[in-house]
Protein backbone atom coordinates (compact mmCIF):
# COMPACT_ATOMS: atom_id res chain seq x y z
CA UNK A 1 0.00 0.00 0.00
CA UNK A 2 1.20 3.47 -0.83
CA UNK A 3 -0.74 5.95 -2.94
CA UNK A 4 -3.20 6.21 -5.79
CA UNK A 5 -2.90 8.81 -8.54
CA UNK A 6 -6.10 10.89 -8.76
CA UNK A 7 -4.70 13.43 -11.25
CA UNK A 8 -1.37 12.78 -12.97
CA UNK A 9 -0.07 16.33 -13.48
CA UNK A 10 1.76 17.33 -16.66
CA UNK A 11 4.73 14.98 -16.49
CA UNK A 12 5.17 12.99 -13.30
CA UNK A 13 7.82 10.28 -13.50
CA UNK A 14 9.74 8.03 -11.13
CA UNK A 15 13.45 8.97 -11.05
CA UNK A 16 16.56 8.20 -9.07
CA UNK A 17 20.24 8.90 -9.84
CA UNK A 18 19.84 7.18 -13.22
CA UNK A 19 21.54 4.28 -15.01
CA UNK A 20 25.28 3.95 -15.00
CA UNK A 21 27.17 1.70 -17.36
CA UNK A 22 24.66 1.29 -20.18
CA UNK A 23 25.49 4.31 -22.32
CA UNK A 24 27.89 2.25 -24.42
CA UNK A 25 24.83 0.26 -25.50
CA UNK A 26 22.99 3.42 -26.53
CA UNK A 27 20.86 3.63 -23.36
CA UNK A 28 20.49 7.16 -21.89
CA UNK A 29 21.43 7.66 -18.25
CA UNK A 30 18.04 9.21 -17.20
CA UNK A 31 17.61 10.21 -13.54
CA UNK A 32 16.41 13.36 -11.76
CA UNK A 33 17.18 16.64 -13.57
CA UNK A 34 17.68 18.54 -10.29
CA UNK A 35 19.86 16.11 -8.36
CA UNK A 36 20.42 18.51 -5.50
CA UNK A 37 16.67 18.79 -4.82
CA UNK A 38 16.33 15.03 -5.19
CA UNK A 39 19.11 14.32 -2.69
CA UNK A 40 17.66 16.76 -0.14
CA UNK A 41 14.13 15.33 -0.44
CA UNK A 42 15.53 11.89 0.29
CA UNK A 43 17.72 13.03 3.20
CA UNK A 44 14.72 14.77 4.79
CA UNK A 45 12.81 11.49 5.02
CA UNK A 46 15.82 9.45 6.08
CA UNK A 47 16.35 7.75 2.69
CA UNK A 48 19.66 7.08 0.94
CA UNK A 49 20.40 10.01 -1.41
CA UNK A 50 19.75 7.91 -4.53
CA UNK A 51 16.36 6.45 -3.51
CA UNK A 52 13.66 6.58 -6.20
CA UNK A 53 11.09 9.39 -5.89
CA UNK A 54 8.71 11.36 -8.11
CA UNK A 55 9.82 14.18 -10.37
CA UNK A 56 6.93 16.61 -10.98
CA UNK A 57 6.98 19.07 -13.88
CA UNK A 58 5.08 22.41 -13.93
CA UNK A 59 1.71 21.00 -12.86
CA UNK A 60 1.96 18.56 -9.98
CA UNK A 61 -0.26 15.49 -9.49
CA UNK A 62 -3.02 14.82 -6.97
CA UNK A 63 -2.39 11.70 -4.89
CA UNK A 64 -4.42 9.85 -2.27
CA UNK A 65 -2.39 7.94 0.29
CA UNK A 66 -3.45 4.40 1.11
CA UNK A 67 -0.93 3.93 3.92
CA UNK A 68 0.70 6.05 6.65
CA UNK A 69 4.21 7.33 5.96
CA UNK A 70 6.40 10.46 5.77
CA UNK A 71 7.00 12.63 2.71
CA UNK A 72 9.10 15.65 1.69
CA UNK A 73 8.77 17.99 -1.29
CA UNK A 74 11.77 19.91 -2.63
CA UNK A 75 12.83 21.75 -5.80
CA UNK A 76 10.56 24.26 -7.51
CA UNK A 77 7.58 25.72 -5.65
CA UNK A 78 4.52 24.03 -7.17
CA UNK A 79 2.38 25.02 -4.14
CA UNK A 80 2.05 21.65 -2.36
CA UNK A 81 -0.98 21.16 -0.10
CA UNK A 82 -2.09 18.34 2.16
CA UNK A 83 -5.87 17.96 2.44
CA UNK A 84 -6.17 21.44 0.97
CA UNK A 85 -3.77 23.12 3.45
CA UNK A 86 -0.46 24.42 2.11
CA UNK A 87 2.59 22.59 3.44
CA UNK A 88 6.19 23.75 3.65
CA UNK A 89 8.68 22.65 1.01
CA UNK A 90 12.03 21.29 2.22
CA UNK A 91 10.49 19.69 5.29
CA UNK A 92 9.35 16.20 6.31
CA UNK A 93 5.61 15.75 6.84
CA UNK A 94 3.65 12.79 8.22
CA UNK A 95 0.81 11.54 6.00
CA UNK A 96 -2.06 9.21 6.89
CA UNK A 97 -4.04 6.78 4.75
CA UNK A 98 -6.84 8.79 3.13
CA UNK A 99 -4.87 12.07 3.05
CA UNK A 100 -4.80 13.89 -0.29
CA UNK A 101 -1.65 15.62 -1.54
CA UNK A 102 -2.23 18.17 -4.26
CA UNK A 103 -0.26 20.85 -6.07
CA UNK A 104 -1.27 24.26 -7.35
CA UNK A 105 0.41 26.94 -9.39
CA UNK A 106 4.14 26.84 -10.14
CA UNK A 107 5.39 29.88 -8.22
CA UNK A 108 9.13 29.50 -8.63
CA UNK A 109 11.10 26.92 -10.60
CA UNK A 110 9.28 24.19 -12.49
CA UNK A 111 10.40 20.79 -11.20
CA UNK A 112 9.58 19.48 -7.75
CA UNK A 113 10.71 16.25 -6.09
CA UNK A 114 8.46 14.19 -3.87
CA UNK A 115 10.20 11.63 -1.67
CA UNK A 116 8.56 8.91 0.41
CA UNK A 117 10.25 7.49 3.51
CA UNK A 118 11.47 3.96 2.78
CA UNK A 119 11.20 4.45 -0.99
CA UNK A 120 8.89 3.07 -3.66
CA UNK A 121 8.07 -0.61 -4.22
CA UNK A 122 9.05 -0.74 -7.88
CA UNK A 123 11.51 -3.07 -9.62
CA UNK A 124 14.88 -1.77 -10.81
CA UNK A 125 15.65 -2.22 -14.51
CA UNK A 126 19.38 -2.23 -15.30
CA UNK A 127 20.14 -1.29 -11.70
CA UNK A 128 17.91 1.81 -11.63
CA UNK A 129 14.27 2.70 -11.02
CA UNK A 130 14.46 5.76 -13.30
CA UNK A 131 11.85 6.02 -16.04
CA UNK A 132 13.34 5.93 -19.53
CA UNK A 133 10.49 7.54 -21.48
CA UNK A 134 11.95 7.01 -24.95
CA UNK A 135 12.53 3.28 -24.50
CA UNK A 136 9.52 2.73 -22.27
CA UNK A 137 11.11 0.94 -19.33
CA UNK A 138 11.96 1.61 -15.70
CA UNK A 139 9.93 3.61 -13.19
CA UNK A 140 6.22 2.78 -13.31
CA UNK A 141 5.68 0.64 -16.43
CA UNK A 142 8.19 2.74 -18.35
CA UNK A 143 5.90 5.74 -18.63
CA UNK A 144 4.68 8.91 -16.94
CA UNK A 145 2.03 8.45 -14.25
CA UNK A 146 -1.64 8.41 -15.25
CA UNK A 147 -4.82 8.73 -13.20
CA UNK A 148 -5.67 5.43 -11.52
CA UNK A 149 -2.07 4.21 -11.16
CA UNK A 150 -1.18 2.85 -7.74
CA UNK A 151 2.34 2.55 -6.36
CA UNK A 152 3.21 0.85 -3.09
CA UNK A 153 5.71 2.06 -0.48
CA UNK A 154 8.73 -0.23 -0.15
CA UNK A 155 9.09 0.11 3.64
CA UNK A 156 7.00 2.99 5.07
CA UNK A 157 8.13 4.49 8.38
CA UNK A 158 6.07 4.85 11.56
CA UNK A 159 8.42 7.56 12.82
CA UNK A 160 11.48 9.51 11.76
CA UNK A 161 14.37 10.20 14.13
CA UNK A 162 14.98 13.85 15.14
CA UNK A 163 11.71 14.81 13.48
CA UNK A 164 11.76 18.51 14.54
CA UNK A 165 15.12 18.97 12.78
CA UNK A 166 13.79 17.83 9.43
CA UNK A 167 13.35 21.19 7.80
CA UNK A 168 15.73 23.14 5.57
CA UNK A 169 15.78 26.56 3.98
CA UNK A 170 13.66 26.60 0.77
CA UNK A 171 15.42 28.22 -2.16
CA UNK A 172 13.58 30.23 -4.81
CA UNK A 173 14.37 29.92 -8.51
CA UNK A 174 13.94 31.92 -11.67
CA UNK A 175 14.96 35.17 -13.30
CA UNK A 176 18.45 35.22 -14.77
CA UNK A 177 20.62 32.18 -14.23
CA UNK A 178 24.39 32.09 -14.59
CA UNK A 179 25.76 28.72 -15.65
CA UNK A 180 29.48 27.98 -15.35
CA UNK A 181 30.86 26.18 -18.41
CA UNK A 182 34.06 24.23 -19.00
CA UNK A 183 35.24 24.77 -22.60
CA UNK A 184 35.64 21.72 -24.82
CA UNK A 185 35.83 19.16 -26.27
CA UNK A 186 35.33 20.98 -29.60
CA UNK A 187 36.03 24.62 -28.72
CA UNK A 188 38.51 24.66 -31.66
CA UNK A 189 35.53 24.52 -34.03
CA UNK A 190 34.49 28.07 -33.09
CA UNK A 191 35.92 31.46 -33.97
CA UNK A 192 37.25 33.71 -31.20
CA UNK A 193 34.26 35.95 -31.86
CA UNK A 194 31.94 32.94 -31.50
CA UNK A 195 33.36 32.09 -28.09
CA UNK A 196 33.12 35.77 -27.06
CA UNK A 197 29.45 35.81 -28.08
CA UNK A 198 28.78 32.61 -26.14
CA UNK A 199 30.25 33.96 -22.90
CA UNK A 200 29.23 37.58 -23.37
CA UNK A 201 25.59 37.47 -24.40
CA UNK A 202 22.36 36.41 -22.73
CA UNK A 203 20.23 33.51 -24.00
CA UNK A 204 16.56 32.80 -23.52
CA UNK A 205 15.10 29.42 -22.51
CA UNK A 206 12.65 28.30 -25.23
CA UNK A 207 9.65 25.96 -24.85
CA UNK A 208 11.81 23.27 -26.49
CA UNK A 209 12.88 22.14 -23.04
CA UNK A 210 12.29 18.55 -21.97
CA UNK A 211 14.16 15.82 -20.12
CA UNK A 212 16.45 15.34 -23.14
CA UNK A 213 17.65 18.89 -23.52
CA UNK A 214 17.09 22.60 -23.32
CA UNK A 215 17.17 24.68 -26.51
CA UNK A 216 18.16 28.34 -26.12
CA UNK A 217 17.44 31.37 -28.30
CA UNK A 218 19.90 34.22 -28.69
CA UNK A 219 22.87 35.51 -30.68
CA UNK A 220 24.45 33.04 -33.10
CA UNK A 221 27.69 31.41 -31.98
CA UNK A 222 29.98 31.57 -34.99
CA UNK A 223 31.86 28.42 -35.97
CA UNK A 224 35.00 28.19 -38.13
CA UNK A 225 33.93 25.80 -40.89
CA UNK A 226 31.01 23.53 -40.23
CA UNK A 227 28.94 22.75 -37.19
CA UNK A 228 28.89 18.98 -37.55
CA UNK A 229 31.40 16.38 -36.38
CA UNK A 230 31.63 12.61 -36.76
CA UNK A 231 29.35 11.48 -33.90
CA UNK A 232 31.02 11.10 -30.52
CA UNK A 233 29.93 10.58 -26.91
CA UNK A 234 27.80 13.15 -25.07
CA UNK A 235 28.41 13.90 -21.38
CA UNK A 236 25.64 15.31 -19.12
CA UNK A 237 25.41 19.07 -19.50
CA UNK A 238 27.13 19.17 -22.90
CA UNK A 239 26.39 22.40 -24.79
CA UNK A 240 25.84 21.53 -28.45
CA UNK A 241 25.90 24.18 -31.14
CA UNK A 242 24.09 22.92 -34.25
CA UNK A 243 24.32 24.74 -37.58
CA UNK A 244 21.73 27.31 -36.41
CA UNK A 245 24.38 28.60 -33.99
CA UNK A 246 21.94 28.44 -31.03
CA UNK A 247 23.03 26.41 -27.98
CA UNK A 248 21.24 23.23 -26.83
CA UNK A 249 22.14 21.88 -23.39
CA UNK A 250 21.92 18.09 -23.02
CA UNK A 251 20.10 16.73 -19.96
CA UNK A 252 19.53 13.33 -18.30
CA UNK A 253 17.58 11.68 -21.15
CA UNK A 254 20.07 12.84 -23.81
CA UNK A 255 21.19 10.62 -26.67
CA UNK A 256 24.41 8.84 -25.82
CA UNK A 257 26.16 9.96 -29.02
CA UNK A 258 25.65 12.83 -31.41
CA UNK A 259 27.11 14.71 -34.32
CA UNK A 260 26.70 18.35 -33.25
CA UNK A 261 29.76 20.29 -32.16
CA UNK A 262 30.07 20.75 -28.40
CA UNK A 263 31.51 24.10 -27.32
CA UNK A 264 31.56 23.21 -23.62
CA UNK A 265 29.91 21.43 -20.71
CA UNK A 266 27.91 22.99 -17.88
CA UNK A 267 29.51 22.43 -14.46
CA UNK A 268 27.68 19.61 -12.63
CA UNK A 269 26.86 21.82 -9.64
CA UNK A 270 25.01 24.27 -11.92
CA UNK A 271 22.81 21.74 -13.75
CA UNK A 272 20.13 21.88 -10.99
CA UNK A 273 19.73 25.64 -11.67
CA UNK A 274 19.04 24.95 -15.34
CA UNK A 275 16.54 22.21 -14.40
CA UNK A 276 14.44 24.85 -12.63
CA UNK A 277 14.41 27.32 -15.56
CA UNK A 278 11.17 28.07 -17.38
CA UNK A 279 10.68 29.15 -20.99
CA UNK A 280 11.39 32.87 -21.08
CA UNK A 281 14.04 32.79 -18.31
CA UNK A 282 17.45 34.05 -19.33
CA UNK A 283 20.73 32.19 -19.13
CA UNK A 284 24.29 33.54 -19.17
CA UNK A 285 27.42 31.46 -19.47
CA UNK A 286 30.52 32.01 -17.38
CA UNK A 287 33.85 30.32 -17.95
CA UNK A 288 35.27 27.95 -15.32
CA UNK A 289 38.26 25.59 -15.26
CA UNK A 290 37.91 21.84 -14.78
CA UNK A 291 39.83 22.07 -11.51
CA UNK A 292 37.53 24.77 -10.10
CA UNK A 293 34.34 22.98 -11.23
CA UNK A 294 35.56 19.81 -9.52
CA UNK A 295 36.42 21.74 -6.35
CA UNK A 296 32.82 23.02 -6.24
CA UNK A 297 31.49 19.50 -6.78
CA UNK A 298 33.61 18.05 -3.99
CA UNK A 299 32.61 20.89 -1.68
CA UNK A 300 28.94 20.18 -2.35
CA UNK A 301 29.40 16.43 -1.78
CA UNK A 302 31.07 17.22 1.56
CA UNK A 303 28.23 19.55 2.57
CA UNK A 304 25.64 16.88 1.76
CA UNK A 305 27.55 14.26 3.74
CA UNK A 306 27.61 16.63 6.70
CA UNK A 307 23.89 17.32 6.41
CA UNK A 308 23.20 13.60 6.17
CA UNK A 309 25.16 12.99 9.38
CA UNK A 310 23.33 15.84 11.12
CA UNK A 311 19.88 14.54 10.12
CA UNK A 312 20.33 10.82 10.12
CA UNK A 313 23.07 9.73 12.54
CA UNK B 1 46.14 2.03 -44.34
CA UNK B 2 44.98 5.09 -42.47
CA UNK B 3 47.67 6.67 -40.38
CA UNK B 4 46.48 6.68 -36.78
CA UNK B 5 47.60 9.91 -35.15
CA UNK B 6 48.55 10.35 -31.49
CA UNK B 7 45.65 10.30 -29.08
CA UNK B 8 44.38 13.73 -28.00
CA UNK B 9 42.82 14.04 -24.55
CA UNK B 10 40.07 16.65 -24.44
CA UNK B 11 38.02 17.87 -21.49
CA UNK B 12 34.32 17.08 -21.59
CA UNK B 13 33.16 18.80 -18.42
CA UNK B 14 34.03 18.11 -14.80
CA UNK B 15 33.04 14.44 -14.89
CA UNK B 16 34.17 13.18 -18.30
CA UNK B 17 37.02 13.34 -20.77
CA UNK B 18 37.31 12.40 -24.42
CA UNK B 19 40.22 10.50 -25.94
CA UNK B 20 40.24 11.24 -29.64
CA UNK B 21 42.26 9.16 -32.10
CA UNK B 22 41.46 10.93 -35.35
CA UNK B 23 38.85 12.65 -37.40
CA UNK B 24 37.63 10.08 -39.88
CA UNK B 25 35.69 6.84 -40.02
CA UNK B 26 38.20 4.04 -40.45
CA UNK B 27 38.61 0.56 -39.02
CA UNK B 28 42.14 1.38 -37.82
CA UNK B 29 41.05 4.40 -35.78
CA UNK B 30 37.98 2.62 -34.44
CA UNK B 31 40.21 -0.35 -33.54
CA UNK B 32 42.32 1.96 -31.36
CA UNK B 33 39.20 3.27 -29.61
CA UNK B 34 37.99 -0.24 -28.81
CA UNK B 35 41.46 -1.39 -27.77
CA UNK B 36 41.73 1.53 -25.31
CA UNK B 37 38.25 0.72 -23.97
CA UNK B 38 39.34 -2.89 -23.39
CA UNK B 39 42.59 -1.79 -21.77
CA UNK B 40 40.69 0.51 -19.39
CA UNK B 41 38.27 -2.26 -18.39
CA UNK B 42 41.23 -4.57 -17.71
CA UNK B 43 43.12 -1.95 -15.72
CA UNK B 44 40.06 -1.36 -13.50
CA UNK B 45 40.75 2.32 -12.73
CA UNK B 46 38.85 3.33 -9.59
CA UNK B 47 36.57 6.31 -10.23
CA UNK B 48 35.71 5.56 -13.87
CA UNK B 49 31.95 5.11 -13.96
CA UNK B 50 31.42 4.25 -17.63
CA UNK B 51 32.81 4.60 -21.13
CA UNK B 52 31.23 5.29 -24.54
CA UNK B 53 33.28 4.11 -27.52
CA UNK B 54 32.44 5.84 -30.82
CA UNK B 55 33.85 5.93 -34.36
CA UNK B 56 36.97 7.82 -33.44
CA UNK B 57 36.93 8.60 -29.74
CA UNK B 58 36.28 7.20 -26.30
CA UNK B 59 34.24 9.21 -23.78
CA UNK B 60 35.32 8.32 -20.26
CA UNK B 61 32.88 9.30 -17.49
CA UNK B 62 34.30 9.44 -13.97
CA UNK B 63 33.57 10.58 -10.44
CA UNK B 64 35.79 13.55 -9.59
CA UNK B 65 35.30 12.78 -5.90
CA UNK B 66 37.07 9.46 -6.50
CA UNK B 67 39.83 10.43 -8.96
CA UNK B 68 41.41 13.76 -9.92
CA UNK B 69 41.39 14.97 -13.51
CA UNK B 70 45.18 15.17 -13.73
CA UNK B 71 45.69 11.67 -12.32
CA UNK B 72 43.12 10.13 -14.66
CA UNK B 73 44.55 11.96 -17.66
CA UNK B 74 48.02 10.63 -16.85
CA UNK B 75 46.86 7.04 -16.51
CA UNK B 76 44.73 7.16 -19.65
CA UNK B 77 47.52 8.71 -21.77
CA UNK B 78 49.91 6.03 -20.61
CA UNK B 79 47.43 3.31 -21.64
CA UNK B 80 46.79 5.03 -24.99
CA UNK B 81 50.52 5.21 -25.75
CA UNK B 82 51.00 1.54 -25.02
CA UNK B 83 48.23 0.33 -27.37
CA UNK B 84 49.40 -1.95 -30.12
CA UNK B 85 48.40 -1.58 -33.74
CA UNK B 86 45.95 -4.47 -33.41
CA UNK B 87 42.24 -3.79 -33.40
CA UNK B 88 40.00 -4.63 -30.46
CA UNK B 89 40.19 -8.36 -31.06
CA UNK B 90 36.62 -8.74 -29.82
CA UNK B 91 35.82 -10.15 -33.23
CA UNK B 92 32.56 -12.01 -32.56
CA UNK B 93 30.21 -12.43 -35.50
CA UNK B 94 26.52 -12.27 -34.59
CA UNK B 95 24.16 -13.78 -37.16
CA UNK B 96 20.90 -11.88 -37.60
CA UNK B 97 18.18 -13.75 -39.52
CA UNK B 98 16.34 -11.44 -41.93
CA UNK B 99 13.26 -11.94 -44.06
CA UNK B 100 13.76 -9.62 -47.03
CA UNK B 101 11.17 -7.86 -49.18
CA UNK B 102 7.39 -8.12 -49.41
CA UNK B 103 5.55 -7.15 -46.25
CA UNK B 104 8.86 -7.43 -44.34
CA UNK B 105 10.70 -4.82 -46.39
CA UNK B 106 8.43 -2.66 -48.45
CA UNK B 107 11.19 -0.49 -49.95
CA UNK B 108 13.19 -3.38 -51.42
CA UNK B 109 11.74 -2.78 -54.92
CA UNK B 110 12.80 0.91 -54.74
CA UNK B 111 16.31 -0.01 -53.60
CA UNK B 112 16.59 -2.55 -56.44
CA UNK B 113 15.29 -0.03 -58.99
CA UNK B 114 17.74 2.63 -57.76
CA UNK B 115 20.64 0.17 -57.98
CA UNK B 116 19.51 -1.19 -61.36
CA UNK B 117 19.61 -4.72 -59.94
CA UNK B 118 17.06 -7.42 -59.21
CA UNK B 119 15.67 -7.73 -55.68
CA UNK B 120 17.49 -11.07 -55.36
CA UNK B 121 20.79 -9.38 -56.26
CA UNK B 122 20.27 -6.69 -53.62
CA UNK B 123 19.55 -9.36 -50.99
CA UNK B 124 22.59 -11.38 -52.08
CA UNK B 125 24.87 -8.33 -51.85
CA UNK B 126 23.41 -7.16 -48.53
CA UNK B 127 23.75 -10.58 -46.89
CA UNK B 128 27.19 -11.50 -48.19
CA UNK B 129 29.29 -9.36 -45.83
CA UNK B 130 30.24 -9.16 -42.17
CA UNK B 131 29.54 -5.61 -41.07
CA UNK B 132 31.79 -4.12 -38.38
CA UNK B 133 29.92 -2.46 -35.49
CA UNK B 134 31.80 0.82 -35.10
CA UNK B 135 29.64 2.05 -32.27
CA UNK B 136 26.23 1.84 -30.59
CA UNK B 137 24.17 4.97 -30.06
CA UNK B 138 21.14 7.01 -31.11
CA UNK B 139 18.76 4.33 -29.78
CA UNK B 140 19.41 1.47 -27.37
CA UNK B 141 21.30 -1.13 -29.39
CA UNK B 142 21.37 0.88 -32.62
CA UNK B 143 24.56 -0.29 -34.32
CA UNK B 144 26.53 1.98 -36.65
CA UNK B 145 27.75 -0.54 -39.22
CA UNK B 146 30.63 -0.12 -41.61
CA UNK B 147 31.34 -1.62 -44.97
CA UNK B 148 28.08 -1.69 -46.93
CA UNK B 149 28.52 -2.31 -50.65
CA UNK B 150 28.07 1.04 -52.41
CA UNK B 151 26.19 -0.67 -55.27
CA UNK B 152 23.09 -0.88 -53.05
CA UNK B 153 23.41 2.59 -51.48
CA UNK B 154 20.06 4.44 -51.75
CA UNK B 155 19.19 7.98 -50.66
CA UNK B 156 17.01 8.40 -47.57
CA UNK B 157 13.29 9.00 -48.05
CA UNK B 158 12.41 12.66 -48.69
CA UNK B 159 9.83 12.52 -45.91
CA UNK B 160 10.78 10.27 -42.96
CA UNK B 161 8.25 7.72 -41.72
CA UNK B 162 6.68 8.58 -38.38
CA UNK B 163 7.15 5.04 -37.11
CA UNK B 164 9.50 2.35 -38.32
CA UNK B 165 8.68 -0.95 -36.60
CA UNK B 166 11.23 -2.56 -34.27
CA UNK B 167 13.38 -5.15 -36.05
CA UNK B 168 13.36 -3.33 -39.41
CA UNK B 169 16.53 -3.75 -41.46
CA UNK B 170 17.13 -0.69 -43.58
CA UNK B 171 19.45 1.21 -45.88
CA UNK B 172 20.11 4.95 -45.55
CA UNK B 173 22.59 6.34 -48.05
CA UNK B 174 25.81 4.29 -47.74
CA UNK B 175 24.76 2.89 -44.37
CA UNK B 176 22.73 -0.08 -43.23
CA UNK B 177 21.31 -0.99 -39.84
CA UNK B 178 18.61 -2.51 -37.66
CA UNK B 179 16.01 -0.47 -35.75
CA UNK B 180 16.01 -2.02 -32.25
CA UNK B 181 12.85 -0.17 -31.14
CA UNK B 182 10.04 1.52 -33.05
CA UNK B 183 11.30 4.93 -34.08
CA UNK B 184 10.78 7.67 -36.66
CA UNK B 185 13.25 7.40 -39.52
CA UNK B 186 13.97 8.03 -43.17
CA UNK B 187 15.89 4.90 -44.10
CA UNK B 188 14.59 2.46 -46.76
CA UNK B 189 13.12 -0.73 -45.28
CA UNK B 190 14.46 -3.82 -47.03
CA UNK B 191 13.64 -6.53 -44.49
CA UNK B 192 12.88 -7.43 -40.93
CA UNK B 193 14.44 -9.58 -38.25
CA UNK B 194 12.39 -11.53 -35.69
CA UNK B 195 15.21 -11.46 -33.11
CA UNK B 196 15.32 -8.69 -30.55
CA UNK B 197 18.64 -6.90 -30.66
CA UNK B 198 17.42 -5.06 -27.56
CA UNK B 199 15.34 -6.35 -24.66
CA UNK B 200 15.47 -4.41 -21.37
CA UNK B 201 14.34 -7.46 -19.40
CA UNK B 202 17.14 -9.68 -20.72
CA UNK B 203 20.20 -9.99 -18.49
CA UNK B 204 22.26 -8.76 -21.45
CA UNK B 205 19.88 -6.15 -22.88
CA UNK B 206 21.82 -5.77 -26.14
CA UNK B 207 22.90 -8.72 -28.27
CA UNK B 208 26.18 -7.23 -29.50
CA UNK B 209 28.96 -4.80 -28.69
CA UNK B 210 31.02 -2.28 -30.59
CA UNK B 211 33.81 -4.28 -32.25
CA UNK B 212 31.59 -7.28 -33.03
CA UNK B 213 30.43 -7.93 -36.58
CA UNK B 214 26.92 -8.54 -37.86
CA UNK B 215 26.07 -11.03 -40.61
CA UNK B 216 22.56 -10.83 -42.09
CA UNK B 217 21.25 -14.31 -42.95
CA UNK B 218 18.23 -14.47 -45.30
CA UNK B 219 15.30 -16.57 -44.04
CA UNK B 220 11.88 -17.38 -45.49
CA UNK B 221 8.63 -15.97 -44.09
CA UNK B 222 7.95 -19.37 -42.55
CA UNK B 223 11.34 -19.48 -40.81
CA UNK B 224 10.83 -15.88 -39.71
CA UNK B 225 7.62 -16.85 -37.90
CA UNK B 226 9.23 -19.90 -36.27
CA UNK B 227 12.13 -17.81 -34.98
CA UNK B 228 9.71 -15.10 -33.86
CA UNK B 229 7.78 -17.57 -31.73
CA UNK B 230 11.02 -18.64 -30.01
CA UNK B 231 12.22 -15.03 -29.68
CA UNK B 232 8.91 -14.07 -28.03
CA UNK B 233 9.51 -16.74 -25.39
CA UNK B 234 13.10 -15.58 -25.04
CA UNK B 235 14.45 -18.93 -26.18
CA UNK B 236 15.91 -18.13 -29.61
CA UNK B 237 19.69 -18.44 -29.45
CA UNK B 238 21.32 -16.12 -31.99
CA UNK B 239 24.24 -17.80 -33.68
CA UNK B 240 27.44 -16.16 -32.49
CA UNK B 241 30.78 -17.15 -33.98
CA UNK B 242 33.96 -16.31 -32.10
CA UNK B 243 37.26 -15.10 -33.42
CA UNK B 244 35.98 -13.54 -36.60
CA UNK B 245 38.59 -11.80 -38.65
CA UNK B 246 35.75 -11.13 -41.08
CA UNK B 247 36.56 -9.29 -44.23
CA UNK B 248 38.58 -6.16 -44.09
CA UNK B 249 40.89 -6.54 -41.10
Amino acid sequence: MGFEVLKPGLLTTVQDFGRTGYQKLGISPSGALDRRAMTLANLLVCNPAAEALLELTFTGPELRFTADNFIAVTGGDLSPALNGKPIARYAAHPVKAGDILSFGQAKSGCRAYLAFAGGLGLPAVMDSKSTNLKCGFGGYQGRKLLAGDTIGFASPKKELPFFPLRTLESPTFGGEVSLRVILGPQEDAFTEGGIRTFFGESYEVTPRFDRMGCALEGPTVECREKADIISDGIPDGAVQIPSSGKPIIMLADHQTTGGYTKIGTVASVDLPLLAQCKPGDSVRFERISVADAQKLLRKEAKKLRKLNRYLNE
Amino acid sequence: MTKVPQARILTAGDSALTVEFGNEISEEINGKVLALDNAIQKEGIVGITETIPTYRSLLICYDPCAIRYAALKRRVSRLAERLGAASSGAGRIVEIPVCYGGEFGEDLPDVAAHAGLSEEEVVRIHSSKDYLIYMLGFLPGFAYLGGMDSRIATPRLKTPRVKIPAGSVAIGGEQTGIYPIASPGGWRLIGSTPVRPYDPDREDPILYRAGDRIRFVPVSAEEYRKIQALADQGTYPCTVREGGTGNGI
